[in-house]
């Protein structure tokens, strides 16, 4: 493919609709193609200053929302669990997440969200990339887009990070018509990018001369081939020379003990405290995924497991934001694939139900302590104000300053950001 | 007459209009008492089948205990309360109800004597409490992880404790002393995929002469999030602790909720899960069972009548059904 969209101009990657739509708007402004787009130096320094970020959880498996964030004791479907109070008065989750109900204040559940899929892959799909799997079609995930729109274009790090519970590392293929560059860099149990520390056998002085001899091959085949897949190959390594430089920043290890004892020390605890590094460290989009909610067999005791876990470090992490300043300018997500069913089966499990489910929010211009639609008495349907994986998707890219309206400018050609045939719940966003 | 377990068939069942969690016969033999999904505690008169529900508890109800008098039942269940309620009254009413521990509370024991009520819970604690009046009297030391059942020693000097990632420990009523523990980790699996601990010892038994200790719960958990397992008793010589057999079920799926000597000395296991609902008859020195019987639908609890014939099973279908060892009338 000919790369075009790098074509040495101010508003390259912006497509002709003009996609600063909200820059005079402060906080609220809109930024697409990092603030390296900028012309204006003072405005571009401004902005660096209010950085905006997305740090996602995802609930691998499906988290229940009635373990979770829509509690129903004493009906047909609502299991052992009891509501607890929170923050905010008159609202009530499950009484798994006492540390979490003290933030509540900082955050927003949709209660209402009906994505109609009960398919895992394509339900994550669709939550991560507003848009329901196609053949054929190809769209860039939350953080590829967060990534391009909302990175510093000379970022020496890269944008989009997702700590895993496992895995080795590498890089996803989850960015489409964005480019491999906006791909996420994967931290397989937390650990660093693969490969990022210099072999030992190599001298600081032959890795230069090796790196110096690179640049020059890379210059002389640029200057008459250049592609897209070449500039790609061309910032991978030029930001994995400044990834390795930064290694720390990847070094949970730095943290405080207080710290860690106060995340937890289990793997999630460990996680969550090096998203808040990650974050605080300039990385644009941080996803933190928690595993394993897939419960068909003894849903009660392993969300007891899970969410108790969940909840000490979630807490954590929104308290510290909070504390530091970060949350004005930190989109927080809590999503699954889709919700479990109302209905508890044979073996004390609860299966997949994407018809009436939570999706939890917080920062940016998410509105605190909002509650947003319902579901009737014992939660097996939408009852109120009913938003899909589209209207979220829309909600969260305007969180964080962006007007999801806009198109990305690909090849010649206009790719919208988000579903065009949906819009942001407005309620939602002050 | 001589109970017969190749004999065993559905007598009796009872529908309700919510799914059965638990169930046990009191000390007399007159009522079978049954927690529910509907955060109620049913009473159902053996011989009519009359139902009376006593007063709505705040929780799902997972765990009864009686008197050996058969006077007093003592219920628990996710809300970490303890209930005291007369038996026989025509309508219950709660005597007592003490906070006992934080978080649920999944199993009950009363001693030999009914002086003393054993209770375990997510708080990872066995506590001893004082039946005539309540207070506590004797609190462990933290277990390694929720515990999932007690169990009194006939003698009256022992109570055990079971927990969810396998440890059996073996405790000095008198003195709250930890005296031994018993290896069952083969009851527990941890799933690292899946992050997940699963299993637990969810009953132990001892044999009527005191040579066995039975603990059942499951094992082979390839998925415990998909309820891919099975059901496994280990037997323990109480004596040595060393382990006797591992009693297993012929590749059936599911997990023994409760096991239960019967007075002639063969172990009975109620099973439910993926594979519906089962009952297992082991003999002490057998690995399989003797006799295995299939119910209409997956067990949630059993328990045995004092008249060694009768068998009570709490379902997921709405059932309580009360299976007989003896010919088909």
């Amino acid at each position: 493919m000919r790369c075009d969209y790098a074509c040495g101009t101010a508003d390259h990657g912006i497509a002709r609709r003009q996609f600063l739509g909200g820059l005079a708007a402060g906080s609220a402004a809109g930024i697409v193609g990092g603030l390296g787009t900028l012309t204006q130096p003072a405005a571009a320094k401004e902005l660096a200053t209010s950085q905006k970020r997305v740090l996602l959880f995802f609930m691998s498996g499906g988290l229940s929302q009635l373990e979770s964030w829509d509690p129903k004791p004493k009906t047909d479907t609502g299991g052992p669990f009891r509501a607890i109070p929170t923050s905010v008065p008159g609202t009530h989750i499950s009484e798994l997440l006492p540390l979490t109900a003290q933030q509540m204040h900082h955050l927003a559940i949709v209660r209402s969200v009906n994505t109609k899929e009960n398919e895992h892959s394509k339900g994550r799909f669709m939550m991560e990339c507003g848009r329901r799997q196609m053949a054929g079609a190809k769209y860039p995930h939350i953080g590829a887009v967060a990534a391009k729109a909302l990175a510093p274009e000379n970022a020496t790090l890269p944008g989009h990070i997702h700590i895993t519970p496992g895995g080795s590392g590498g890089r996803s293929d989850n960015a489409a018509y964005l480019g491999p560059k906006y791909a996420s860099i994967i931290l397989g149990n937390g650990k660093p990018p693969q490969n990022s520390a210099r072999a030992a056998e190599l001298t600081v002085d032959a890795d230069s001369r090796r790196n110096a001899f690179r640049r020059q091959l890379n210059n002389r085949f640029t200057a008459r081939r250049k592609t897209a897949e070449t500039d790609v190959y061309t910032y991978n390594y030029e930001q994995a020379q400044q990834l390795m430089r930064q290694g720390e920043v990847f070094d949970v290890s730095k943290e405080p003990a207080a710290d860690h004892e106060r995340y937890g020390k289990h793997a999630f605890g460990k996680h969550c405290l090096l998203a808040r590094r990650l974050l605080e460290n300039g990385i644009t989009f941080v996803q933190v995924s928690h595993s394993n909610y897939d419960t068909h067999n003894e849903n009660f005791n392993f969300h007891l497991e899970q969410v108790s876990e969940f909840d000490r470090s979630f807490s954590a992490i929104v308290n510290d934001l909070a504390v530091r300043g970060m949350l004005e300018s930190t989109l927080i997500v809590v999503m699954s694939e889709f919700g479990r069913t109302p209905r508890i089966n044979s073996r004390y499990g609860r299966d997949h139900w994407g018809k009436a489910w939570s999706v939890v929010l917080g920062g940016g211009r998410i509105h605190p302590g909002a509650v947003y639609g319902a579901t009737n008495k014992n939660g097996t349907a939408v009852s109120d104000k009913e938003v899909d994986h589209g209207e979220l998707f829309h909600t969260y890219l305007q969180a964080v300053g962006l007007d999801s309206t806009q198109s990305f400018h690909v090849g010649g050609r206009e790719m919208p950001m988000a579903d065009p045939a949906v819009s942001a719940i407005d309620e939602l966003l002050v | 007459m001589a109970a017969d377990p190749k004999q065993t068939h559905v007598a009796t069942q009872w529908k309700h209009d919510s799914r059965f969690i638990c169930c046990r016969f009191d000390p007399q033999g007159r009522y079978v008492f049954a927690g529910a999904e509907d955060y109620a505690i049913h009473r159902f008169e053996v011989d009519t089948g009359i139902k009376v529900t006593l007063p709505e508890h705040d929780c799902w109800v997972r765990a009864f205990a009686f008197t050996p008098d058969g006077e007093t039942m003592i219920s628990a269940g996710s809300d970490g309360q303890l209930v005291w309620w007369p038996v026989a009254e025509a309508q219950p009413k709660p005597q007592r109800t003490v906070a006992a521990h934080d978080g649920w509370i999944r199993a009950l024991a009363v001693s030999p004597d009914g002086k003393i009520l054993a209770s375990g819970g997510n708080d990872n604690r066995l506590k001893l409490w004082n039946i005539a009046d309540g207070t506590l009297i004797h609190e462990s030391p933290p277990h390694d992880s929720n515990v999932y059942s007690t169990f009194f020693h006939p003698g009256g000097e022992f109570v055990l404790s079971g927990t969810l990632l396998g440890a059996v420990k073996q405790w000095e009523v008198g003195t709250g002393k930890l005296v031994r523990e018993f290896d069952a980790k083969t009851l527990h699996t941890y799933n690292g995929g899946q992050a997940v601990d699963y299993g637990g010892i969810r009953s132990m038994a001892l044999s009527p002469d005191g040579q066995y200790f039975a603990c059942g719960g499951l094992h082979k958990a390839s998925n415990p999030l998909g309820a891919v397992n099975e059901p496994l008793v280990e037997l323990f010589e109480w004596e040595s602790q060393k382990k006797k057999v591992s009693q297993i079920s012929d590749g059936k799926k599911g997990i023994i909720w409760r096991v239960v000597y019967h007075p002639d000395a063969f172990l009975i296991g109620g099973c439910g899960g993926s594979g519906g609902g089962l009952l297992f008859f082991w003999k002490p020195d057998q690995d399989k069972p003797f006799h295995t019987v299939k119910l209409p639908d997956t067990v949630r609890d059993m328990d045995l009548h004092p008249d060694g014939l009768r068998i009570a099973t709490a379902h997921y279908d709405r059932h309580i059904r009360i299976s007989s060892m003896t010919p088909k009338a």
